[in-house]
């Protein structure tokens, strides 16, 4: 069973992902592959919605009002109902914002072990197993869900999408009842909130000189945009950059922040925490300066080094001013 | 109104990581703990929650957490007006690679939280070594309580005919928001404050060692289900993507110049 996030009628891309994921297991465990699809009932009720789910055997639709737009309380009511319902083996969410409100929730609620920051999926012997990627992806563990029910919170772009293109028949369609519970919520939506404007779109640049942790202080962030100024490129930053205040929010990339391609991207300090990675990994090319030969940074990354960051960049700052 | 910031110690990601030679977890001997991170965005929410008027913020934190005593003391020290350690009353369930698991420490907050209630639960949204799931959705669902996550932001509404709300941004990829009313009591598991955590000068940290002022709680370890099963613990595997470049800081500065002049990056 995977749970369908989308926005303003679109599908969200690591909902293909997790179909993709969900019809490997169908398959090692030998069962159907499932989409909870909850929200408006134009949205469920569409004529294409088998071509947009095709992947999918089964798509089981709860339509409320309340469900309109992702609210927390809303939608883990609606998916327990599909959970007691269905009674899947599995249940698979994206590690983003809904995958953190409801996993663990669901885990006590529907009663199932929750695996979260899942990297891979698997099978042994019958029994579900999942990598799950701690500490910034410093440390990885391979876990057992055991019992009869589990639910795994994954890691986007960890996994290819399911082709998005229908059988001749589509999935079967489900409708269930919207629960109660969704007419006495204990919270609701005032308003939605579009991406600010920003001061530039680190997204457009070629090329993109990105700061992480390892700057160790705010004073120390003018070496950065000295290379940065040197080179013509934006600066960028991994989110302890951001949440400490040191740049901009518009300046972040990863899961939280925005997702980059540049031609480029100069990593400087950064280890390549699961959420980072998500981010930049698709960049035409990657060069890491981490001081930590062990950092997941240099697990994407195409050309590395561990040479320490203040010693290295005013020399690159040199070479390009000449 | 009562808000109690949960918070955890979690090894520090800026150190080297061993694991132990079992393969079970990671070597906790010479680890320096801190703060997490997010419960240290938490703290700070709470704090401007308490400067906006009203609030007494109460840091909650396991007993058996390292480095916990300086912590809570630098969490008063920064304006927090009381500093809990609890102690579980039995043995918890199996560990995670760095200390409790999520399900423990969920069940334990539980247990303090339904003797000492709060108006409103804040921590972080997440924790580096969570293996089980995140805390605040767990510890809500225990409560019975909602929730929301990946909170930016989250100021008390007006009171308006009895039963208080907060109102709270949560964040989606990309930037996108949604401003949402919550009843109180509430769970919120923070992603970032309004504004970059405070600084709690040394000296102040001292006054609240020497004032003292950690209160310890037994309170009764729940069961928690079976949970996970952790068959193993290892490092990833780099598999050689990156090739590394060797030399001096001005070799590799080269070689780094000529990939991007090779691109047309930079100008020959």
């Amino acid at each position: 069973m995977v749970l369908a996030e989308h926005t303003d009628g679109q599908v969200s891309d690591g909902t293909y992902e997790l179909i993709g994921l969900a019809r490997e297991m169908a398959a090692a465990l030998g069962g159907v592959t499932e989409v909870a699809l909850l929200g408006r009932p134009d949205l469920a009720g569409q004529p294409d919605l088998g071509g947009r789910l095709g992947a999918a055997d089964v798509v089981v639709c709860v339509e409320h009002p309340a469900l309109e737009q992702y609210v927390p309380e809303a939608y883990e009511r609606a998916l327990l109902e599909v959970l007691a319902q269905r009674s899947p083996r599995l249940l698979l969410l994206s590690n983003g914002t809904v995958g953190l409100d409801l996993g663990a929730a669901l885990s006590v609620r529907w009663d199932a072990p929750l695996a979260a920051y899942v990297s891979a999926l698997g099978t042994d012997a019958g029994a579900v197993v999942a990598t799950v990627q701690i500490l910034g992806g410093k440390v990885l563990a391979e876990v057992e869900l055991p019992g009869e029910r589990g639910i795994a919170t994954l890691l986007g772009g960890a996994f290819a999408a399911a082709a998005v293109a229908a059988g001749a028949s589509g999935p079967q369609v489900v409708h269930i009842a919207a629960p109660p519970g969704l007419d006495e919520l204990r919270m609701s939506l005032r308003r939605v909130v579009a991406a600010g404007g920003t001061d530039l779109d680190i997204s457009a640049a070629d090329l993109l000189v990105s700061v992480g942790r390892g700057i160790e202080s705010q004073d120390n962030l003018e070496t950065m945009v000295e290379l940065a100024d040197a080179l013509g490129a934006p600066l960028s930053a991994s989110r302890p950059v951001v949440d400490a205040g040191w740049l901009p929010k518009s300046r972040q990339v990863g899961q939280s922040g925005l997702k980059v391609k540049p031609r480029a991207y100069l990593a400087f300090g950064i280890s390549g925490a699961p959420e980072h990675l998500e981010g930049m990994r698709r960049s035409e090319l990657i060069i890491a300066c981490n001081t930590d030969p062990g950092a997941p940074i240099f697990g994407v990354a195409h050309y590395g080094t561990t040479l320490d960051l203040f010693d290295l960049v005013p020399e690159i700052v040199d070479k390009v001013r000449g | 109104m009562r808000v109690v910031v949960a918070v955890k110690a979690v090894p520090d990601l800026v150190e080297e990581i061993e694991l132990t030679a079992d393969g079970a977890g990671i070597d906790r001997e010479y680890l320096k703990f801190v703060l997490s991170e997010w419960d240290a965005q938490a703290l700070e929410e709470a704090l401007l929650l308490k400067d906006a008027g009203g609030a007494e913020v109460v840091v909650v934190g396991l007993a058996d957490d390292p480095e916990i005593d300086q912590l809570l003391y630098t969490a008063l020290a920064k304006g927090a007006d009381a500093a809990v350690k609890l102690v579980a009353a039995a043995a918890l369930g199996p560990p995670g690679p760095s200390g409790p698991r999520s399900a423990d420490r969920a069940a334990l907050l539980a247990a303090y939280l339904s003797a000492e209630p709060a108006d409103l639960v804040i921590t972080g949204v997440q924790a580096a070594d969570d293996l089980d799931g995140q805390l605040p959705s767990r510890l809500a669902a225990l409560l019975d309580l909602p929730h929301v996550s990946v909170v930016i932001g989250v100021e008390a509404a007006r009171q308006e005919g009895g039963a208080g709300s907060v109102t709270v941004r949560q964040e989606f990829a990309g930037g996108r928001g949604h401003e949402l009313q919550v009843q109180i009591p509430a769970v919120i598991g923070v992603q970032s404050a309004r504004q970059a955590p405070r600084y709690a000068p040394i000296t102040r940290v001292r006054q609240a060692m020497s004032a003292g002022g950690l209160s310890e709680v037994v309170v009764p370890a729940r069961p928690v289900g079976a949970g996970l099963v952790v068959r193993r613990v290892h490092r990833p595997e780099q598999a050689g993507k990156a090739e590394m470049l060797t030399g001096s800081a001005p070799e590799v500065a080269d070689q780094i110049v000529g990939l991007l002049q090779a691109r047309g990056l930079v100008k020959r």
